[in-house]
C-alpha cells in the first residue's frame, strides 16, 4: 500500500529540486559554451542560434588530442601496475600472512588519511633529484605509490574473505605459493580488481595538485591538471572557457554514464570497506 | 582518494583451531614478503619518505635553493599565531558545515525519500543525476561554478528571476559570500556522494522492521528517526569522516575557484601551502603548516572512528 500522491509530492519536489541542483551548473555551462564567441551570455539561457562549431574550436584551444593522449598513457601506467602491486601485496597480507605484515598494515593505515598537501612540497625536490621532474613517468610513479594505501586495503580485504582452505589444498598438490596466486588467487580475484581499477581510473584522470606541481608543461598532464593552464589563458572568454571545460570533463562524464552502476557500486564498496 | 575506515573485524576462527595441520616452515612465510615488497617500496619512497622530509624540512627556514637554517619550532610557532595562517585553518573548520553537515543532513533526507519511490528508472535517474557531480573533477566543478557565481551567472538570474535581484552580486569576489559561496561547490559535490552511500545502507535494513514502524502507525519523520537513523551508524560515520577529510584538505576547488581571495577571505591551509612553497619559496613553513592541517585531519577522524564504530 502506497500513500497517497498528495503525502508523497512534497518528497518528490525536494528529491527534483536536488537533481536540479546537481544537473543547473552542467547544464548552465552546456548553454554558455553555445553562445557567440566573444559575446557575455547570461546566466543559464538557450541561445537562438547555438554555435556547436564552438567545441570544435575548443578542441583545438584546449589542446584536447594531446591531453588525452597524456591521460592516457598516465592511466595506463598508474592502473595496471597499481593494481598488480596491490593484489600481490593484499595476497601476501591476507592470505599468507606474512610475519610483520601487521606492521606494515598499520603505516598503511595513516596513509589513507594523509592529505595530499602533506606530501607535495617534498615530493617536488625528491622528484627533482631524482631526475623525473616534469615527466609523465615521475607523475605514474608517485601516483603508484599515493594510491597504495587504499588499493592494498581493498585487496587485503578481498583476500582475507577467501577461505584458506583453497591455498592449503594447492600447496598439498605442491604449488609454490606463486602458482597458487597465478592460477587460483588472481583469477578468483577479478571482481575485486576490476572494481579497484575502475576507481584508480576516476583518480588518476582526476589528479590535480601532483599534475600542476609535478609537471609543468600542461598537455603532460592530467585532464584535471590541464585545467588549470585552460583556465590562466581563457579565463575573460567566457564561452570557450565553458566549451573546453565541459571538452575535458566529457570523458569522464562518458566513462561514469557507460560504467554508472560499477561505477557507484566500487565507490560504495571502497568508501565503506576501505 | 576516498576513505579511512577500520575494516571488517577480522574474525578468523579457523586461525586458531587447527592444531592437526602441520605448522608453515617460517622460511615459506618469510618468502611471502615478495608478494609485499613491491607496494612496500612504492608507499615508502612515494609517501613515507616525502612525510618525512617534510617533518626534517619544518624545523628550517628554507627557500628551495640557498643552504637551509635551523629554526627549531619556529616555523610551527608561526603557523600558531600568523594571522592569516590562523584564518585559513578557521576556514577549512567552517567549510566542514558546507562539505559535511549540508551534504550529510540531505543525502539522509534524499535517501529516505528516494526508499519510498518504487518507480526503478526515476530511481536510477536520480542516482545517477545526483552522483555525476562526485565524478567530474574538483577543478572542473570549481569553473562550473565560478561562471554559476559571476555576476551574470546563474545564481544572480535565479534571484532575479524569484524578485530577490537586489542580493544579486558576483558571489565569489564578495568579501562575505565568498567563503558560503565556495561551500556550496563543496555541498554539491558531496550531497550525491552522502545519498547514495546512505541510500546502499538503508538497503541492508531489515524490510521487517520498516513494516513493523508503518503498522505503529509512524510517519515519515518518525520511521526516519527510528529505524533509518540507528541503522545507518556504519554508513552515516564513513560519510562524516570522507566528507570531514574533503573539508579541511580541500585544495583544487579553492585552488581554481577563487586562489583565496579576495584578500584572504577563502584562504584554506591546502592553498597556502602550495603558495608558501611553490611561489613563496618559504618550503620549512609550507611543510610545518602541512604537519599541522595533517595532525588536525587526524585528531578529528580517529575519534570520529571511535565513535562510529559498529560492534558486529
Amino acid at each position: 500500500m502506497r500513500a497517497p500522491l498528495k503525502e508523497r509530492l512534497p518528497g518528490l519536489v525536494l528529491l527534483l529540486a536536488a537533481m536540479l541542483f546537481s544537473i543547473v551548473p552542467l547544464a548552465s555551462m552546456l548553454t554558455a559554451a553555445l553562445h557567440r564567441q566573444g559575446t557575455v551570455p547570461v546566466g543559464i539561457e538557450w541561445p537562438a542560434d547555438p554555435q556547436w562549431h564552438n567545441f570544435i574550436d575548443a578542441w583545438n584551444v584546449a589542446n584536447i588530442t594531446p591531453l588525452l593522449l597524456s591521460s592516457l598513457l598516465l592511466v595506463a601506467g598508474v592502473v595496471p601496475a597499481a593494481a598488480l602491486i596491490a593484489t600481490m601485496a593484499g595476497y601476501g597480507l591476507g592470505q599468507l600472512k606474512v610475519p610483520g605484515g601487521a606492521v606494515f598494515f598499520v603505516l598503511l593505515l595513516l596513509g589513507l588519511t594523509l592529505p595530499r598537501e602533506a606530501t607535495i612540497v617534498p615530493l617536488y625536490y625528491q622528484l627533482r633529484d631524482m631526475g623525473l621532474l616534469n615527466s609523465r613517468l615521475g607523475l605514474t610513479l608517485v601516483l603508484i605509490g599515493e594510491f597504495m594505501p587504499f588499493a592494498v586495503f581493498w585487496m587485503r580485504a578481498h583476500f582475507l574473505t577467501m577461505p584458506k582452505e583453497l591455498g592449503e589444498a594447492a600447496s598439498i598438490d605442491g604449488a609454490g605459493a606463486w602458482q597458487s596466486f597465478l592460477r587460483i588467487q588472481a583469477p578468483l580475484a577479478v571482481p575485486a580488481v576490476s572494481s579497484l581499477c575502475l576507481l584508480l581510473f576516476l583518480w588518476t584522470w582526476n589528479t590535480f595538485l601532483e599534475a600542476i606541481v609535478l609537471v609543468d608543461d600542461p598537455s603532460q598532464r592530467t585532464m584535471a591538471g590541464a585545467l588549470q593552464n585552460f583556465v590562466g589563458l581563457h579565463s575573460t572568454d567566457v564561452v570557450l572557457l565553458n566549451a573546453g571545460s565541459l571538452l575535458i570533463m566529457a570523458p569522464t562524464i562518458i566513462v561514469f554514464l557507460l560504467f554508472q552502476r560499477h561505477f557507484i557500486k566500487a565507490m560504495i564498496a571502497g568508501t565503506v570497506k576501505g | 582518494m576516498t576513505a579511512l575506515r577500520t575494516a571488517a573485524p577480522e574474525t578468523r576462527p579457523g586461525a586458531a583451531a587447527a592444531p592437526s595441520r602441520r605448522p608453515r616452515r617460517p622460511l615459506r612465510r618469510w618468502g611471502g614478503w615478495l608478494f609485499v615488497l613491491p607496494a612496500l617500496v612504492f608507499y615508502s619512497v612515494f609517501v613515507l619518505k616525502p612525510l618525512t622530509a617534510a617533518i626534517q624540512y619544518s624545523f628550517y627556514r628554507w627557500n628551495g635553493i640557498t643552504v637551509a637554517t635551523f629554526v627549531g619550532v619556529g616555523n610551527y610557532v608561526r603557523v600558531l599565531t600568523d594571522p592569516h595562517l590562523l584564518s585559513g585553518i578557521a576556514h577549512a573548520f567552517f567549510l566542514i558545515l558546507f562539505f559535511t553537515v549540508l551534504p550529510v543532513a540531505g543525502g539522509l533526507l534524499m535517501a529516505a525519500l528516494l526508499r519510498e519511490i518504487r518507480a526503478k528508472a526515476f530511481g536510477t535517474l536520480a542516482r545517477t543525476v545526483l552522483f555525476l557531480p562526485q565524478i567530474i573533477p574538483g577543478a572542473a566543478a570549481a569553473i562550473a561554478w565560478v561562471w554559476m557565481f559571476s555576476s551574470s551567472g546563474t545564481a544572480n538570474q535565479v534571484l532575479s528571476a524569484v524578485g530577490l535581484g537586489g542580493l544579486a552580486r558576483a558571489w565569489l569576489g564578495d568579501f562575505t559570500w565568498s567563503l558560503p559561496a565556495v561551500g556550496i561547490i563543496g555541498t554539491w559535490i558531496n550531497l550525491g556522494f552522502c545519498m547514495i552511500l546512505l541510500l546502499s545502507g538503508i538497503g541492508k535494513i531489515d524490510a521487517s522492521i520498516y513494516e513493523a514502524a508503518r503498522l505503529d502507525g509512524a510517519g515519515f519523520v518518525r520511521t526516519l528517526l527510528s529505524v533509518t537513523l540507528p541503522g545507518l551508524k556504519q554508513e552515516l560515520g564513513v560519510c562524516i569522516t570522507v566528507t570531514i577529510i574533503s573539508a579541511l584538505a580541500s585544495f583544487d576547488i579553492i585552488f581554481m575557484s577563487t586562489q583565496g581571495g579576495p584578500g584572504y577571505s577563502t584562504m584554506v591551509p591546502g592553498v597556502l601551502v602550495y603558495q608558501l612553497g611553490f611561489t613563496e619559496a618559504q618550503v620549512g613553513l609550507a611543510s610545518a603548516l602541512a604537519l599541522v592541517l595533517t595532525v588536525l585531519i587526524l585528531a578529528v577522524v580517529l575519534p570520529l572512528q571511535r565513535l562510529f564504530r559498529t560492534e558486529d
